[in-house]
C-alpha cells in the first residue's frame, strides 16, 4: 500500500488550565489516502475542533502536544518551524471554516481576501490571481462571480457565504481539504445543496477531504471511511457501511440510535445518550465511555480497552465488541 | 461612498442650521432686550431706539433670521461689544491656543491609552489588568476641572514645579511647554481611561476572532495578518472615540482654561458670559459647534471608508 497522503499518528495534546492538565486528545491516529473522503464524527467536547486546530498547526497558547505526528506526504508538520509550517497552510492543507459569517474579514471585500489567500503562488500576477478566484467561485456554483468579488461578507446570503468559504479553501488547490462542520450554520435545503457540492468536489478533487461533524447523516452522505471520536480518543474506525450496519463500539451504536433518520416513528421525546462526557483533567483510567455505557463491566472502569480488529479496516476500542468479546 | 459623504455633510449642515436657529431663539427668550443690556440701566429711551434700529431689531423676525444666516455664512459673526472688533477675529486670535491644547491632550492620551490598553491585553486576567481597569474607570469618572484644580494645587502651589497660570511667553518654546503640561494633563487623563478600555476591548475581541484565525489558517504571513486584517478592524472604534474626544475637549477646555487662566476659546466664552457680551457668546458657541461637526463628520467619513458595514446603515 502506498504511503497515505495524510497521516496522524498517536497524537496527544493537553491544555494547561488552572484545574490542571486537560487531556483534549489521547493517542489519536488517522490516515487518509488520495481520493478518499474521511469523516470524523463526535459530539461537542469530543476533541474534534482541537484536532482540526492541531492539523493546521493553529493551537491556542495553552495547548501542548505531548506526543505524535501530523504528516502530509511524509513531512511532519509538528517538527517544522513556524515559518515553514505556514507555507503548508492554505497550500497543502486548508480548512473550510464552520461559520463563514465570522470566518471572513468584515472590512475587506471578498475578492481581496481570495486574492490574499493565494499568497504562496509566487510570480503570479494579481490579475491572474483575481481571475483564478473568479474561476473558483464559479466552480463552487456562484453565478456572476466577478460581481461577488467586490462584495463584503455581510452583503451575501447564507448559502452564498458557505460557497464562498469553500472557494476560499479551494483557491490553492490543497491536497488535504478539511470541512469543519460544513453544514451546521445552514438550513435544511441549503444543507442538501452544500452536501451535493462537496460530493461533486470529492470527485474532481485530487487529494483527500476530511469532513468533521457531529451529524452522522452528513457522514453517511459524503464519506468513505469514518473515525468516531469520544472524549479526545478515537473509539471506532471503519468504512461507512460497516459503521452503520455493524457498529462495534457502544458509543457508535448510541450515536446511530439518536439519529432520527433511522427511526421508523417520530418519538415524542428526542432520543439522547444519558450521562455526560467525562472530565478529562485527568482522564478516567478505564474506558472514557464506561460511565454512560449500558454494557459496562468492572474491567471497563479499571483499564483501557484494547483495539479490536472487527474486519479489514474496521476496528473498535472496546472489551465487548459484539462477536469479538475480549476474554476476562 | 460618495453618496454617503454627501449625505453626511448635508446632515452636518442641517445640525448647524438647527443650532443657529436655537441660538437665535435664545436671544428672544432672554429677559430684557439686547439694547437695554448693551447700554446699561441708565440709557435714555432715544439712545435705546437708536441702537435697536442700528442692530436691526425693529425689522420683521424673518428678515432678522435671514440676515443672521447670511452674515454667518460670510464669516461675519458680529462685533465684540467691548473691544469693537469683529467677533471672528477675536475667536481666531485665541483659537490656536485651544486647538494646540486639544491636540497635545489627545496626543498624550492616545499614547498612554493605547499603551495601557496593550499592557492590559498582554497581562489579561492578572492583578495588573484589574488594577489598570479600576484606574481607567477612575480616570473616566473624575471630571477634568477637579483634576485641574488639584494638579494646580500640588504641582504649582505646593511644589512650585510648573506655572499656575497663562500660556507661557510668546516665542519661548520651553516656557510654553511648561505652561501646557498641567492643562493637557487635566484634559487628557479622562481620555487615557477611555482609550485604554476601548483598545483593550477591541484587541481582545480580535485575538479570538474567527477571521483572524482564517487568515492565519490560509498561511498569510503575520505582518499581513496584523497590518491588513487586524488593524483595519481594531482602529475603527478608536477613530470614532478620538473624534468625539477632540470635539469634547473644547468643552473641557472651558473649565480647564478658566482654572489655569489660559487664553483660549474657553476663557473667551466664560468672560463673555460674565460680561453679557452676547455677540461673542453666540460667536464662540457657533464656532465650537461648527468645529465639532467638522471633526465628527470627517471621522464618520473616514470610518465609512474603512468599514463597509457603516456605509450600508446610512444607505438604508
Amino acid at each position: 500500500m502506498s504511503t497515505p497522503l495524510f497521516e496522524i499518528d498517536k497524537l496527544s495534546l493537553q491544555y494547561h488550565t488552572n484545574g490542571g492538565a486537560f487531556h483534549a486528545l489521547r493517542d489519536v491516529s488517522l490516515t487518509a489516502r488520495r481520493g478518499e473522503v474521511i469523516g470524523i464524527v463526535g459530539e461537542s467536547g469530543s476533541g474534534k475542533s482541537t484536532l482540526v486546530s492541531a492539523m493546521i498547526g493553529l493551537l491556542s497558547a495553552n495547548a501542548y502536544i505531548t506526543n505524535g505526528s501530523v504528516k502530509i506526504n511524509d513531512t511532519d508538520l509538528l517538527t517544522l518551524s513556524e515559518r515553514k509550517r505556514r507555507r503548508f497552510r492554505g497550500h497543502d492543507i486548508a480548512v473550510i471554516f464552520q461559520d463563514p459569517m465570522t470566518a471572513f474579514n468584515p472590512v475587506l471585500p471578498l475578492g481581496a481576501q481570495l486574492i490574499d489567500f493565494q499568497f504562496h503562488r509566487r510570480g503570479v500576477s494579481k490579475r491572474d490571481k483575481r481571475q483564478h478566484a473568479i474561476d473558483t467561485l464559479t466552480h463552487v456554483g456562484i453565478a456572476a462571480a466577478d460581481k461577488i468579488m467586490a462584495k463584503y461578507v455581510h452583503e451575501l446570503s447564507g448559502g452564498m457565504r458557505q460557497r464562498a468559504a469553500i472557494a476560499a479553501a479551494l483557491v490553492m488547490t490543497p491536497d488535504v481539504l478539511i470541512a469543519d462542520e460544513p453544514t451546521t450554520a445552514l438550513d435544511v435545503t441549503m444543507e442538501a445543496q452544500i452536501i451535493h457540492l462537496l460530493r461533486q468536489l470529492s470527485h474532481d478533487h485530487d487529494g483527500t477531504i476530511i469532513v468533521v461533524t457531529h451529524h452522522l447523516g452528513v457522514i453517511g452522505e459524503l464519506c468513505d471511511r469514518v473515525y468516531v471520536m469520544y472524549a479526545g480518543q478515537v473509539v471506532e474506525e471503519g468504512p461507512v457501511d460497516a459503521i452503520y450496519h455493524t457498529p462495534g463500539h457502544p458509543y457508535t451504536t448510541a450515536l446511530i440510535d439518536c439519529d432520527l433518520v433511522h427511526l421508523d416513528e417520530t418519538p415524542r421525546t428526542l432520543p439522547t445518550i444519558p450521562g455526560r462526557v467525562p472530565d478529562l483533567a485527568p482522564p478516567p483510567a478505564g474506558c472514557a465511555f464506561a460511565n454512560r455505557c449500558e454494557k459496562a463491566q468492572t474491567r471497563c472502569f479499571a483499564s483501557a480497552p484494547p483495539r479490536v480488529q472487527i474486519a479489514k479496516e474496521h476496528a473498535a476500542w472496546c472489551f465487548r465488541v459484539p462477536g469479538h468479546e475480549v476474554a476476562q | 461612498m460618495l453618496n454617503y459623504t454627501i449625505k453626511r455633510i448635508a446632515l452636518a449642515f442641517l445640525i448647524l442650521i438647527v443650532v443657529m436657529l436655537g441660538m437665535f431663539g435664545m436671544v428672544f427668550l432672554v429677559p430684557g432686550d439686547p439694547a437695554s443690556v448693551a447700554l446699561g440701566p441708565r440709557a435714555s429711551p432715544e439712545l435705546k431706539a437708536l441702537l435697536i434700529e442700528r442692530m436691526g431689531l425693529d425689522q420683521p423676525l424673518l428678515t432678522q433670521i435671514i440676515k443672521f444666516f447670511r452674515n454667518a455664512a460670510t464669516g461675519d459673526l458680529g462685533i465684540d461689544v467691548w473691544s469693537k472688533r469683529p467677533v471672528l477675529d477675536v475667536i481666531m486670535e485665541v483659537f490656536p491656543n485651544t486647538l494646540l491644547l486639544g491636540l497635545v491632550s489627545i496626543g498624550w492620551a492616545l499614547i498612554a491609552g493605547i499603551g495601557l490598553g496593550c499592557v492590559a491585553v498582554v497581562y489579561r486576567g492578572t492583578y495588573l489588568d484589574r488594577v489598570l481597569g479600576v484606574l481607567s474607570v477612575s480616570m473616566i469618572a473624575v471630571p477634568s476641572f477637579v483634576i485641574a484644580l488639584y494638579s494646580l494645587l500640588i504641582f504649582s502651589v505646593w511644589l512650585g514645579w510648573l506655572p499656575a497660570i497663562g500660556s507661557g511667553e510668546a516665542g519661548d518654546f520651553w516656557s510654553q511647554l511648561r505652561a501646557i503640561i498641567l492643562p493637557a494633563f487635566a484634559i487628557g487623563i479622562t481620555w487615557v481611561g477611555y482609550l485604554s478600555r476601548l483598545v483593550r476591548a477591541s484587541m481582545l475581541e480580535l485575538i479570538d476572532a474567527e477571521h483572524i484565525r482564517t487568515a492565519r489558517a490560509y498561511g498569510l504571513p503575520e505582518r499581513v495578518v496584523v497590518l491588513r486584517y487586524a488593524l483595519r478592524v481594531a482602529i475603527i472604534p478608536t477613530i470614532a472615540i478620538i473624534a468625539v474626544g477632540l470635539g469634547g475637549i473644547l468643552s473641557s477646555a472651558i473649565f480647564v482654561e478658566s482654572v489655569f487662566s489660559r487664553p483660549g476659546i474657553g476663557t473667551l466664552m466664560t468672560s463673555a458670559v460674565q460680561k453679557r457680551n452676547y455677540p461673542v457668546v453666540m460667536g464662540t458657541v457657533l464656532f465650537m459647534t461648527a468645529f465639532y461637526l467638522l471633526v465628527v463628520t470627517l471621522a464618520d467619513i473616514l470610518i465609512a471608508r474603512l468599514d463597509p458595514r457603516v456605509r450600508d446603515v446610512l444607505r438604508g
